[in-house]
C-alpha cells in the first residue's frame, strides 16, 4: 500500500507491505539508519521515534496507520548535533557503544518538549522503556539534565571537543551526584 | 582522593618494538611499529622487500599537517578508538582536536592483534602506542634541527610544532613532514618516553571519537552498512541444540512477497562456534525476509540435546555434590581435621544460572562473495577467528578473505564467536556476486548465545574461637567432560581464597552439556566472586566480625608462595589472565578494600531497618577492585540499590577518564542487572526465554548512583573492561542480607524470598 507521511518535516510516500513497522520503513526503504532495531517487540526503545509529537516504539507503529502523521527520527532532532540533548551527550560523553542512544534521545526530547526542569522521578517515568545494555545510565539521567539547563539557557555548553580538563590524582571526576 | 605509590614495579607486557618510518606518496610520513610477537617472522624475512614488514599501528602525517592515528581494534562500546589513539597522540605531542582517528580494517599482517577481549588492550599497547607516538616526535626534533643547524636537545615540541627558544623558531609538523620521512627512526625502546606528569590527552576526559555520529544517527554500526543490489536475510535454527533439518517448505516461502531466494543450509566443518543446519531467507527488504519466515514449517530432527534441562542439571549438581569429587585442584594442609577443631562450621550451596549476553544490537553480517573471495561487514570481537572460521567452512584461503571491523552495538564476550559472521558467508556463497546482510531477531540472539555457564559451589569450612577461617573446601560443579572443563566454566587453583587458607581443598565434577558456552564479560570471576565472596561473609557472620575487618584478617593470615599456573580448561584470561602481568596481590587489594569502605563511610552510618550494606572484592583481568553496595529491601521482599562505591586499582595511569568512569559505572550496574532477574533456563534442551520481556536486563527506575574512585599505584596500567562486574554482585546479596537476614545463595534475586518483617 502506499503511504504517505512527514519524515522530519518533508512529505515522504512509501509503498509497502500494510503490516511493515514504521522501523524497517526507515530503516529500508528510507535509508534512514539512525532509528534503531533492538528488540523488535516494544521492550527496549532502541526504535523511538516520535509519531505527532509523542515518543513511540516504531517496531509496533504499522505502515496502515501512518497515512499524514508527523514522524521525527534522531536525524530530525536537529542537522547538525545542535539540540540541547545532543550537545548535552557530547559534553558529558554519554555513550559507550551508543547503539541505544538514538532511541534515549528521542524518548529524552519528547520528555523536555512537556516538562522543561524534570525531575529524577520524571526521567524514571519517561526513561524506562529504553535499555541501555551498556548500562550508561547514570549519565543519560545527567544529560537530560544538562539539557535542560541549556534548553532554559541558564547555562551556555563547554566545548566537548576542546583541550580535555586536567586532574592530576587519577579519580575521575563524577560528572553528577544523582540523587534519588 | 587516596594515592598510594607501591615501590614493587611490577613488569607487565613490554613489548621491544621495531619501526619503520617511510615517505608517504604525495610527500608526509608514516610510521609503523613491529611488535615483538612478529620478530621470528622479521628475521625470517631479511632480505626481502620492507613491504612484508608487519606494521601494528599508523601514524600518517601529511605536509598540509594533517595527523591521521589508525586505530587497529573493534570499537565494541569499550571506547578503544578513542583510547589507543590518545596514547600515540600525547606522546607525538599533538593537540586531540588535530588528530583524525580512522578505524582499521582487519589485517593482522599491517597491525599485529586486533582483537576486543580479555580487558588486554591497555596492557598490550600501553608502551608500544606510547614508542609509536614517541618515535614520531624525535624524529621530528631531527628534521627541525637539522633544518635550523642546532642541537637536538635545544628544541621543544608543542600543539604539533617543533620550537627552538634561543631563535624563537617555530616549525609545523606538517612543515616537517617530508623532512621527517627521509630520517631512519631511533630504535623504539631507546625512545624516551614523556614523564607521566607531562601528559596532556593521557589522564584526561576525552569524549569518545564516534559521539557527533551517534547523537546525530549517522550510519555507524554493522547492522547499519548497506550497499546497491544488496539483500537481507534471516536464518532460522534448530531451537534444541545440535537439531538438524529434515525437510521445509520451501517452494512455499519462496512464492511470499519480495523473497529471492530460499534454501537449506547445511553444517559446517567446526564444531563450536561453526555452521548449523538451518534454512536461510533472502528477500529484498528485512522485514519481508522476516515476514516469510512466520510461514516458514521446518521438520527437524532434535537430537540427543532434547532430554536436558536445568533441572536435570540441578539434580545433577546434587548428586555429584554428594559423591567424592572427580578430582582435586588445589590441597594445602589437612582440611579434614581442621574442619573438625573449627569451631563454627558453615555450609552452603550455592548457584548462579546460564546468562545471555544480549549486546543491543542483534548479530548482523554483510557478506559479498565473487569470483570465490568474500568480503564481510562485520561487527565482531575477534576478526581473527572469523576469518579462520569462514575460510575453514567455505573451503578458501586467508587472502580469499577481507573484513572491514564495524562499530558493535555492545560486545560483552558474545563477538568473540564469529557464528552470524559464518553464517552470512556461507549464504552469500550461495548467491555469488549478490551481497547480502544477514540480522538476527532478538529471539534468535537470546536463544542462540554462548552463554555463561551455570555453576555450583558446594562450600564447606569453619573458623577457630579466634574467628580466624581454619578450613576450606570448595567443591566446584560445573560442565565439561573428563578432565576438560567447557567454554569459561573452569575454576583455577589460584583463586582467592586458595593460599590465605592453610587448610583449603578446591575440587571439581564436571557433568556434559552441549548447551554453547562462552565467555562473558569477566568470564568465570561473574559467577565465583558471587559464590567465593557470599560464603566468606557467611564465614564473616560465623565469627561474628565485621565483613571488613573479616577480609581484611583473611588477607594477612597467611600467604602460600605462587604456584605454577595450574591447568585451566576453557578460555577466559582469569586471574593473571594471558599474557602475564600481576597476580592476585594482597597488598593491592587490601588498598581498594580500605578505600572502597572509606568513601562508602563503612560502618559508621546508621542504616534504617531493611537497609544494608554489604562488600565484597575479587582480582580478575589484572584488577583489584573492592565494592560496597548499599540496598534497600521493602518488608514485601523487593530490592532497590541505593548506592555503590568502587575502588579499583588498574596500575599508575588511568588513560580516559571519562570513559574509565563510564566503562566502570555501566559494568557495576550490568553486574547487578544479572543478579536482580536474568537468567536463561533449559528444558527439552532449548532455551526458555525469548526477548527482553522474559529476559529483564535492568532499567532507568532501577539504576543507582555508583562512586568510582582508582587507586594509582605504581604498576603498569591494566585493562578496566571487566574486573569492575564481580564484586558488585557479592556486595548486593552481602547488603541484603545486613538488610534482612537473609542469605542469597542463589541467583537471580527473583528466585529468592526476601520478605522480612
Ligand atoms: S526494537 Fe522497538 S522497542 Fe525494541
Ligand atoms: S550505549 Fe550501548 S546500549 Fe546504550
Amino acid at each position: 500500500m502506499a503511504v504517505t507521511f512527514n519524515l522530519n518535516g518533508k512529505s515522504t510516500t512509501v509503498d509497502v507491505a500494510a503490516d511493515t513497522p514504521l522501523l524497517w520503513i526507515l530503516r529500508d526503504t528510507l535509508n534512514y539508519k539512525g532509528t534503531k532495531f533492538g528488540c523488535g517487540v516494544g521492550q527496549c526503545g532502541a526504535c523511538t521515534v516520535h509519531v505527532n509529537g509523542a515518543a513511540i516504539r516504531s517496531c509496533q507503529r504499522l505502515a496502515s496507520t501512518l497515512d499524514g502523521v508527523d514522524v521525527k527520527t534522531v536525524e530530525g532532532l536537529s542537522t547538525d548535533g545542535t539540540h540541547a540533548l545532543q550537545q548535552a551527550w557530547e559534553e558529558l560523553d554519554v555513550p559507550q557503544c551508543g547503539y541505544c542512544q538514538a532511541g534515549q534521545l528521542m524518548s529524552a526530547a519528547a520528555l523536555l518538549e512537556r516538562n522543561a526542569n524534570p525531575t529524577d522521578r520524571d526521567i524514571d517515568n519517561a526513561m524506562n522503556g529504553n535499555i541501555c545494555r551498556c548500562a550508561t545510565y547514570i549519565r543519560i539521567r545527567a544529560g537530560i539534565k544538562r539539557a535542560a539547563e541549556i534548553k532554559r539557557g541558564t547555562v551556555t555548553p563547554s566545548n566537548p571537543g576542546g583541550r580535555p580538563e586536567d586532574t592530576s590524582d587519577g579519580s575521575p571526576r563524577r560528572l553528577l551526584e544523582p540523587s534519588r | 582522593m587516596t594515592t598510594t605509590i607501591r615501590p614493587t614495579k611490577k613488569k607487565g607486557l613490554h613489548r621491544r618494538d621495531f619501526f619503520r618510518v617511510s615517505a608517504l606518496a604525495g610527500g608526509g610520513m608514516l610510521i609503523a611499529t613491529y611488535i615483538p610477537e612478529l620478530e621470528g617472522k622479521l628475521s625470517g624475512l631479511s632480505g626481502r622487500a620492507r613491504a612484508d614488514f608487519m606494521p601494528n599501528a599508523f601514524i600518517k602525517i601529511t605536509p598540509e599537517g594533517v595527523i591521521t592515528i589508525v586505530s587497529k581494534n573493534p570499537e565494541i562500546g569499550q571506547g578503544i578508538k578513542t583510547h589507543l589513539p590518545m596514547i600515540i597522540a600525547d606522546e607525538l605531542d599533538v593537540d586531540w582536536k588535530d588528530v583524525h582517528i580512522e578505524q582499521a580494517d582487519f589485517n593482522p599482517e599491517a597491525y599485529g592483534s586486533q582483537g576486543a577481549g580479555g580487558s588486554t588492550a591497555t596492557p598490550i599497547n600501553w608502551t608500544p602506542l606510547r614508542q609509536a607516538g614517541a618515535v614520531g616526535r624525535a624524529m621530528m626534533i631531527t628534521a627541525a634541527a637539522q633544518t635550523w643547524s642546532v642541537p637536538e636537545p635545544e628544541c621543544t615540541t608543542g600543539h604539533g610544532a617543533v620550537m627552538h627558544a634561543s631563535s624563537n623558531r617555530r616549525m609545523t609538523y606538517g612543515q616537517l613532514a617530508n623532512k621527517a620521512a627521509t630520517l631512519t627512526g631511533p630504535a623504539a625502546n631507546t625512545v624516551k618516553l614523556k614523564d607521566p606528569k607531562d601528559y596532556h590527552i593521557i589522564g584526561t576526559r576525552v569524549p569518545g571519537v564516534d559521539n557527533h555520529k551517534i547523537v546525530t544517527g549517522q550510519p555507524l554500526f554493522g547492522i547499519d552498512f548497506t550497499m546497491p543490489g544488496m539483500l537481507c536475510a534471516v536464518i532460522e535454527k534448530c531451537a534444541v541444540f545440535g537439531g538438524k533439518v529434515v525437510s521445509a517448505n520451501l517452494d512455499e516461502i519462496k512464492r511470499e512477497p519480495g523473497v529471492k531466494h530460499a534454501f537449506v543450509i547445511e553444517p559446517g566443518p567446526v564444531a563450536r562456534d561453526g555452521l548449523l543446519s538451518s534454512v536461510a531467507i533472502l528477500a529484498d527488504t528485512w522485514w519481508q525476509a522476516n515476514s516469510a519466515r512466520k510461514k516458514l514449517k521446518v521438520q527437524w530432527d532434535e537430537g540427543p540435546m532434547v532430554t536436558h534441562s536445568s533441572a536435570g542439571y540441578e539434580a545433577k549438581s546434587v548428586e555429584l555434590s554428594q559423591q567424592p569429587a572427580q578430582r582435586n585442584l588445589r590441597k594445602d594442609g589437612d582440611f579434614e581435621a581442621a574442619l573438625a577443631g573449627a569451631s563454627n562450621k558453615v555450609e552452603a550451596a550455592y548457584f548462579y544460572p546460564f546468562l545471555s549476553h544480549a549486546p543491543l544490537e542483534p548479530q548482523n553480517t554483510t557478506a559479498l562473495f565473487k569470483d570465490g573471495k568474500v568480503e564481510l561487514w562485520s561487527a565482531t570481537q575477534q576478526p581473527n577467528g572469523g576469518r579462520g572460521l569462514v575460510t575453514r567452512t567455505l573451503g578458501i584461503e586467508n587472502s580469499d578473505v577481507t573484513i572491514h571491523i564495524m562499530r558493535a552495538g555492545g560486545g560483552f564476550g558474545r563477538r568473540l564467536t564469529n557464528d552470524y559472521m559464518v553464517e552470512a558467508a556461507a549464504i552469500a556463497k550461495m548467491v555469488p556476486g549478490t551481497p547480502v546482510k544477514l540480522i538476527w531477531t532478538r529471539e534468535d540472539d537470546i536463544q542462540h548465545d554462548f552463554y555463561r555457564p551455570a555453576g555450583w559451589h558446594y562450600f564447606s569450612g569453619g573458623v577457630d574461637a579466634a574467628g580466624k577461617v581454619v578450613a576450606w573446601r570448595d567443591h566446584f560443579v560445573s560442565f565439561g567432560e573428563g578432565n576438560g572443563f567447557s567454554n569459561s566454566a573452569s575454576i583455577g587453583a589460584t583463586e582467592f581464597p586458595a593460599r590465605f587458607i592453610r587448610n583449603y581443598m578446591l575440587d571439581a565434577s564436571v557433568m556434559p552439556s552441549d548447551v554453547p558456552m562462552g565467555a562473558m564479560r569477566a568470564p568465570g570471576s561473574n559467577g565465583i566472586a558471587f559464590a567465593v565472596q557470599g560464603y566468606i561473609d557467611e564465614l564473616a557472620h560465623a565469627a561474628g566480625k565485621d565483613p571488613v575487618q573479616f577480609r581484611r584478617d583473611l588477607l594477612s593470615q597467611w600467604q602460600a608462595d605462587p604456584p605454577a599456573p595450574a591447568a585451566e580448561g576453557g578460555r577466559g584470561g582469569r586471574g593473571g589472565g594471558r599474557g602475564g602481568g600481576p597476580q592476585f596481590d594482597a597488598a593491592r587489594m587490601r588498598g581498594v578494600l580500605d578505600l572502597a569502605a572509606e568513601k562508602a563511610n563503612w560502618g559508621k552510618t546508621t542504616l534504617p531497618q531493611g537497609t544494608g550494606m554489604g562488600v565484597a572484592f575479587h582480582f580478575s583481568h589484572r584488577g583489584h577492585f573492592a565494592e560496597v553496595v548499599q540496598a534497600t529491601v521493602t518488608k514485601a521482599g523487593t530490592v532497590t540499590v541505593d548506592k555503590v562505591w568502587m575502588a579499583g586499582d588498574i596500575g599508575s595511569q588511568i588513560v580516559n577518564l571519562s570513559h574509565a568512569e563510564n566503562q566502570a559505572q555501566g559494568g557495576v550496574i550490568e553486574g547487578v542487572s544479572h543478579a536482580l532477574g536474568q537468567e536463561i533456563t533449559i528444558d527439552k534442551g532449548r532455551v526458555v526465554q525469548t526477548n527482553f520481556n522474559n529476559y529483564p536486563l535492568l532499567r532507568m527506575r532501577q539504576s543507582f548512583p555508583v562512586e568510582t574512585h582508582f587507586l594509582k599505584t605504581d604498576n603498569d596500567p591494566t585493562g578496566l573492561g571487566e574486573p569492575m562486574l564481580p564484586p558488585v554482585i557479592p556486595a548486593l546479596c552481602n547488603a541484603i542480607h545486613a538488610a534482612t537476614g537473609k542469605r542469597v545463595r542463589t541467583l537471580p534475586l527473583s528466585k529468592n524470598d526476601l520478605k522480612w518483617g
